[in-house]
């Protein structure tokens, strides 16, 4: 039995999500963004809702995540992607929402937006890739880098007397009366990738369902701002990142 | 007993050659090519070991790129 044959008259086991589109993602080789993207339109073609789901793209890595996933999107300044939310789910209530955003988006300079549309108890998916670094603009210090991580504005590590301490965004969002559903997960092995499948599919469930705000933060690695390979930021991501940033559900109401 | 045989199909020229797909698979299959590259001018990954694929999708899930599709059948044996 040759692979040609098994290709021919084999099941399809996995193919290709329909909603991802043919363009050729800019992100670095390894980076989890490009996992998440995958099973954001996974899950967007399994729930059926692709007439009806509007993303907001933020600024940061994933400021071009309108060209990969095929739904309707906008793009809003840095850390307002909450507040665009807001908007388009009071205007379109019956419309999904979700926004896409990185830490230095959600974590940094949109916090004030994202922990108020969480306390109103927005009905949108907030989905927060946490690579405890700014990727894009070359790998400076975040407000969730580890300490002790090196970064290029942290040369020596991150000290907690001048840098300040790392902040568990989600563990604050799950306080608040507006959230629904808050968890972590992470994309870094197969196992890891399924749970958050099931996570993004629950958030945009209660979406459908006029639950609340649903967070889902996804500990991602970020190879490039590392200066590791992708298996090796990966390995780094199992040691160090899960010890402050623990995987599982929040909440869940 | 029924024997499950795999196979996959890599679109090389959006691989990246990250290596994730190869640290995920359980049988060896996949590696990256040592010395080709693609118009990209990255060492693409593509199937060392055919016989091994067990099809169980695990490079697919965690490819960044999304260019591994997944074959499986069930090969009855007398």
């Amino acid at each position: 039995m040759t692979t040609e044959e098994i290709i021919q008259s084999g099941k399809k086991v996995y193919e290709r999500p329909r909603l991802l589109t043919e363009n050729i993602t800019h992100y670095c080789p390894g980076c989890g963004h490009g996992v998440v993207h995958k099973l954001v339109a996974e899950v967007i073609d399994e729930l059926g809702i692709e007439d009806r789901t509007v993303g907001v793209a933020p600024v940061g890595c994933a400021v071009f995540a309108y060209n990969y996933i095929d739904v309707d999107w906008i793009e809003a300044a840095h850390g307002r992607a909450p507040a665009i939310a807001t908007a388009v789910s009071r205007l379109y209530p019956n419309d999904v929402v979700f926004t896409y955003q990185g830490d230095g988006d959600l974590a940094a300079i949109g916090t004030a937006e994202t922990i108020h549309a969480a306390n109103r108890g927005e009905n949108i998916v907030i989905i927060f890739i946490n690579n405890a670094i700014y990727g894009m603009t070359g790998g400076q210090m975040a407000p969730t880098t580890l300490l002790g991580q090196k970064t290029a504005t942290t040369p020596y590590g991150r000290q907690a007397d001048l840098n300040g301490f790392p902040i568990k965004i989600s563990d604050i969002l799950a306080q608040l009366d507006g959230t629904c559903y808050v968890t972590r997960q992470a994309v870094f092995t197969t196992a890891a990738t399924r749970k958050t499948k099931a996570a993004l599919k629950k958030a945009f469930q209660n979406a459908m369902a006029h639950k609340g705000t649903s967070v889902v933060e996804v500990v991602s690695n970020c190879p490039s701002g590392w200066k590791l390979s992708p298996e090796k930021a990966n390995e780094w991501l199992n040691e160090h990142m899960l010890e402050k940033y623990p995987l599982g559900d929040i909440k869940n109401v | 007993m029924a024997k499950v045989k795999g196979a996959v199909t890599i679109d090389e020229n959006r691989c990246k050659g990250c290596d994730l797909c190869v640290v995920a698979c359980p049988t060896d299959t996949l590696m990256l090519q040592p010395k080709e590259v693609n118009d990209r001018g990255y060492h693409f990954a593509f199937m060392k070991n055919p016989d091994n694929c067990i099809g169980c999708a695990s490079c697919a899930i965690v490819c960044p790129d999304g260019c591994i599709e997944v074959y499986r059948m069930t090969l009855q044996q007398a």
